[in-house]
């Protein structure tokens, strides 16, 4: 079994840093939502153990995406705008459009987890 | 055909090139006299489209200024204080649901054909539907104000004051059941927009060549499956709590309002971004045509596009900042609601970038856009403010966020959309809007916008709530609520400008140029005379093929491409694949008919009917509306051609029939059960809602068991792998197993149903006593009522197989059939085993 995935052609890997922060987004909002409903303040470090877990797998992922990406793109041998009516510049415009949105989520899923250097309890 | 031995005799000696135009003509030719309502081509259900969301525009606008002149004096009684609800609430319904969405629905379906270089979009008697279904829901929604019955709880109909029928009166119904309609409305553009841009493009339109419009527009059609379909469910558990009484948003029976605010702004902010990227859309198609440029930073564009849909789904709460949700939630939505800025930014800077790149003409289309952009930054740089809980706790429900909402708006949308009109108008009829006029009405706009709006910054900081029908005197917001009433009179003026441009006659006035602006997309191939979209279907090379393509207007013109004349009198458009645009099939698409309008009238009688609880009626218009889309699906669609292939020209032979994952309609089912399971993952959002807010989330109410549910849960999958069977068998050439497995899976469909209604029934669930049966009541109607949809499918499948038009090459239906009930087996799976396991668990 290859541990790195091989190259597909599909419109669907453009989404994937995207729909990573999606999933984070979510896990950390319910994670929260329902302790803070259900066990009030008691032990919030489980919540802050489950978000920081949660944030590095999911900044892993990216980055594993983001080298996808990278590596669709040539590694950055060749420079947009990607224009040509071509197969290859269509797949060099895909990479560099990926890892442009690997980017964007890896800042947005810190963003995300930013929060838990500021607040340490439920307190509505 | 007589018209076309006419005209060919008029002409002496036609050539065959001649024929083949007038032929290719002649089958695209709109409809004349009472008929031209019928017509389903993108051109007319587009310009109609916009010219609705026009009207229902002008119309919020009187609103705005009846409001506004309400408020422009203290103690004023212009209008009475339930009147100004009425104004206040329809303006803002109007302006979101019939003008802001709806316009771009309209703007892509007019653009999208001819800009992909289609001929048409897959599924115009759908685009169609959509249209008149939009219009019937408007009107009914905007005609109540006249019968003094206008919804008036606000746009977001808060509960509990729009749940209480004393206070709310039936406008509450209106606004539930007209915009419940009118999503419909958008879901099947979003449908016919996802499968166009995908699937129509033409050859050669690789996914990097696409024009930023499309993917655009792509990603707008995206957010409204997974944007709207919440609200649909919120509407659901809100009618029924108003006509039913069940509890969804009432506490002392388990309830909770903050579940409407929830759902009402998981679509409410995505929405915001529906409304905000298509415009943002034209600004990309309009800055490099007048930088005279190609656009610096194309993958940049695709980012913020791409990013923007995405993280738009994670700033919903920061509506909900003074609800008292835990802060560590609130945080969350902070964070993404900063983040957002990240990609609405990057296109900022992509189109200074281009125009420093460029030599930029300051034409009218570019003033409205960069007039638009200056007046979205300084609502965005609000927003950033009010994304911040702190600083939103003193700004909340103020005129402030009035203020801000209408920069991003306005800014963000309708600046944007003017420019648009005036660009594209060249379009729809051959001639250019008056700069003169055009400049005039800018200024009057821009500075009666700002005028109107700068000033309610300050009012809200000094306190001035929002919806407040008058205040007293004295407490320092006179004068800044004056100089914004004057303003919003010297903005409606601008209005008033282009819309006498727009409709002034203009016959009298030379033909503008074929390309006026000089651009470099497809869409100015259009000739606005001719219904055809392009005489024939190119094949693409560049991102700006105008600019690129050496002669390609001319060739085209010609018939030099694909598809240059209709010898079957069929209107056909080519089928490309998703990243490549090789071309894959050729599509014949649906002609001018009737059953589009009374497919929505009968729609729209079931929802008129259902807000003044006029059940007989209801169900009638129910039964009609069934058999409606029946005849319309039995006679117009997955029709066996006469024919496997067809030359489609330059040596191309392509299949005129495709089914599963290769045909258009496979894909429609697709993108169509996505926006269902949106909504159904709502509900199941509701029921975990409650069970958070509850210690006790059954509080000693019954539940409906284990063994019914998982009965029921048993013979659905046995329907599903039934309905599997019967594809497979078909396929296989065996028609009598396919036909006998057809009725298996019918019966165990009506069995595991009735197994579904037992578990909750025969418990005496009462779902008027709390929330906890309501909630399971309603998760359970869900399932049913898809399964009685998925048991009509078995039976038109069955149906179809004996009248011999469902045969094993040609088995489109059943591998829908098939696509539904893969969605079905999972509804019911999550419903059962969320209802019948989930009390048992806990």
């Amino acid at each position: 079994m290859r541990i790195i995935p091989k190259e597909v052609e599909t419109l669907w890997t453009l989404f994937t840093a995207p729909v990573i922060w999606a999933g984070h987004f979510l896990a950390c909002y319910a994670l929260a939502a329902i302790w803070c409903a259900k066990r009030g303040d008691l032990g919030f470090a489980v919540v802050q153990a489950g978000i920081v877990a949660m944030t590095l797998a999911a900044l892993a992922m990216i980055v594993l995406s983001g080298w996808l990406a990278w590596r669709q793109w040539g590694f950055g041998t060749n420079d947009p705008p990607h224009d040509d009516p071509s197969a290859t510049d269509r797949n060099l415009f895909q990479g560099f459009a990926t890892l442009l949105l690997c980017g964007l989520s890896f800042v947005a899923v810190l963003y995300v987890a930013l929060p838990l250097l500021f607040i340490d309890g439920c307190s509505s | 055909m007589t018209t076309l031995k006419a005209r060919i005799k008029r002409n002496a000696l036609p050539s065959a090139e001649k024929i083949e135009e007038e032929q290719l003509r002649l089958v695209w030719k709109t409809p004349i006299g009472w008929r031209y309502w019928t017509s389903v081509n993108n051109t007319q259900v587009g310009l109609w489209y916009g010219g609705a969301a026009f009207a229902f525009m002008l119309f919020g606008g009187v609103l705005a200024l009846l409001v506004r002149t309400q408020l422009a004096v203290p103690r004023n009684n212009f209008l009475s204080a339930d009147f100004y609800n009425q104004a206040f609430t329809l303006h803002g319904t109007v302006m979101m649901f019939l003008f802001a969405v709806p316009i771009f629905e309209a703007v892509a379906i007019f653009l999208l054909p001819p800009m992909l270089g289609a001929r048409e979009l897959p599924f115009p008697r759908l685009g169609a539907f959509g249209f008149w279904s939009f219009l019937i829901g408007g009107v009914f929604v905007c005609g109540s104000i006249f019968f003094d019955a206008a919804p008036s709880s606000g746009w977001f109909m808060y509960p509990p004051l729009a749940t209480d029928k004393a206070y709310s009166g039936i406008g509450a119904d209106i606004w539930l059941l007209g915009l419940s309609f009118i999503e419909v409305a958008s879901i099947a553009a979003a449908v016919e927009l996802i499968v166009g841009i995908m699937k129509c493009r033409a050859p050669g339109m690789r996914i990097n060549l696409m024009p930023l419009f499309a993917w655009y527009l792509l990603i707008v059609a995206g957010m409204i499956l997974f944007a709207f379909p919440p609200l649909i469910a919120g509407d659901i558990l809100f009618e029924m709590q108003r006509m039913f009484d069940w509890p969804f948003f009432d506490p002392t029976r388990g309830g909770d309002p903050l579940l409407w605010q929830h759902l009402f702004w998981i679509f409410g902010h995505p929405e915001v971004y529906i409304i905000f990227l298509p415009a943002i859309a034209l600004m990309a198609m309009i800055v490099p045509t007048f930088s005279q440029r190609p656009i610096v930073g194309y993958s940049w564009i695709v980012l913020a596009a791409v990013g923007t849909g995405f993280l738009s789904f994670g700033l919903w709460v920061h509506h909900m900042f003074a609800t008292g949700l835990p802060q560590i939630s609130l945080a969350f939505f902070s964070a993404a609601s900063e983040a957002v800025a990240i990609p609405t930014g990057v296109q900022i800077f992509v189109f200074i970038a281009t125009m420093l790149a460029g030599r930029v003409i300051f034409s009218v289309p570019m003033l409205f856009g960069a007039g638009g952009l200056a007046i979205f930054v300084i609502g965005g740089l609000t927003g950033v403010m009010v994304a911040l809980v702190p600083f939103d706790w003193q700004a909340h429900d103020t005129y402030f966020i009035v203020a801000h909402l209408h920069y991003v708006l306005i800014g963000g949308m309708l600046f944007p959309l003017v420019a648009g009109v005036y660009y594209y108008y060249p379009l729809i009829n051959a001639r250019i809007l008056s700069p003169r006029l055009g400049r005039t009405a800018f200024w009057l706009m821009f500075a009666g916008f700002n005028v109107a709006f700068f000033p309610m910054h300050l009012s809200g900081l000094r306190g001035m709530p929002r919806r407040v029908f008058t205040y007293p005197e004295g407490i320092g917001w006179d004068w800044l609520n004056l100089i914004s009433t004057i303003g919003a009179y010297v903005f409606a003026a601008g209005v008033l400008v282009v819309v006498f441009d727009v409709v002034r006659p203009k016959h009298r006035e030379p033909r503008s140029e074929q390309n006026p602006w000089k651009a470099g997309t497809l869409e100015w191939l259009n000739e606005p005379e001719e219904n055809w979209g392009v005489r024939s279907i190119p094949i693409i090379e560049s991102r700006y093929p105008l600019w690129d393509q050496a002669d390609l207007m001319q060739k085209v013109n010609e018939g030099a491409y694909y598809l240059r004349s209709a010898k079957e009198n069929r209107r056909e458009t080519l089928i490309t694949s998703v990243l490549d645009a090789h071309p894959l099939q050729c599509q014949r698409v649906a002609t001018s008919t009737t059953i589009t309008i009374i497919s929505a009238a009968l729609l729209g009688g079931v929802f008129v009917a259902l807000t003044f609880e006029l059940w007989i009626l209801a169900l009638l218009s129910g039964i009609g509306t069934l058999s409606a889309i029946l005849w319309w699906l039995w006679t117009g669609t997955g029709e066996t051609p006469e024919k496997k292939t067809k030359d489609v020209g330059l040596g191309l032979r392509l299949p005129l029939y495709a089914s599963g994952p290769d045909s258009v309609g496979w894909w429609a089912m697709f993108i169509t059960m996505v926006g269902d399971g949106t909504a159904f993952a709502s509900l199941i959002f509701g029921h975990f809602f409650y069970w958070t807010i509850h210690p006790d989330f059954t509080l000693g109410q019954p539940g409906p068991g284990m063994r019914w549910p998982m009965i029921a849960l048993s013979l659905f999958v046995a329907a599903w792998v039934a309905m599997l069977g019967a594809r497979r068998l078909n396929a296989s050439g065996w028609i009598d197993g396919a036909r006998v497995a057809l009725v298996a899976a019918f019966l165990l469909t009506l069995a595991a149903s009735a197994a579904g209604f037992a578990g909750p029934w025969q418990h005496d669930m009462q779902p008027t006593a709390h929330v906890y049966p309501a909630i399971v009541w309603i998760l359970v109607i869900w399932a049913l009522a898809h399964a009685a949809v998925g048991s009509v499918m078995q039976l038109y499948c069955l149906a179809r197989s004996l009248a011999g038009r469902l045969t094993r090459e040609h088995d489109m239906e059943l591998h829908n059939v098939a696509l539904y009930w893969h969605f079905m087996a999972i509804t019911a799976v999550i419903t059962f085993a969320v209802i019948g396991l989930f009390p048992e668990a806990m």
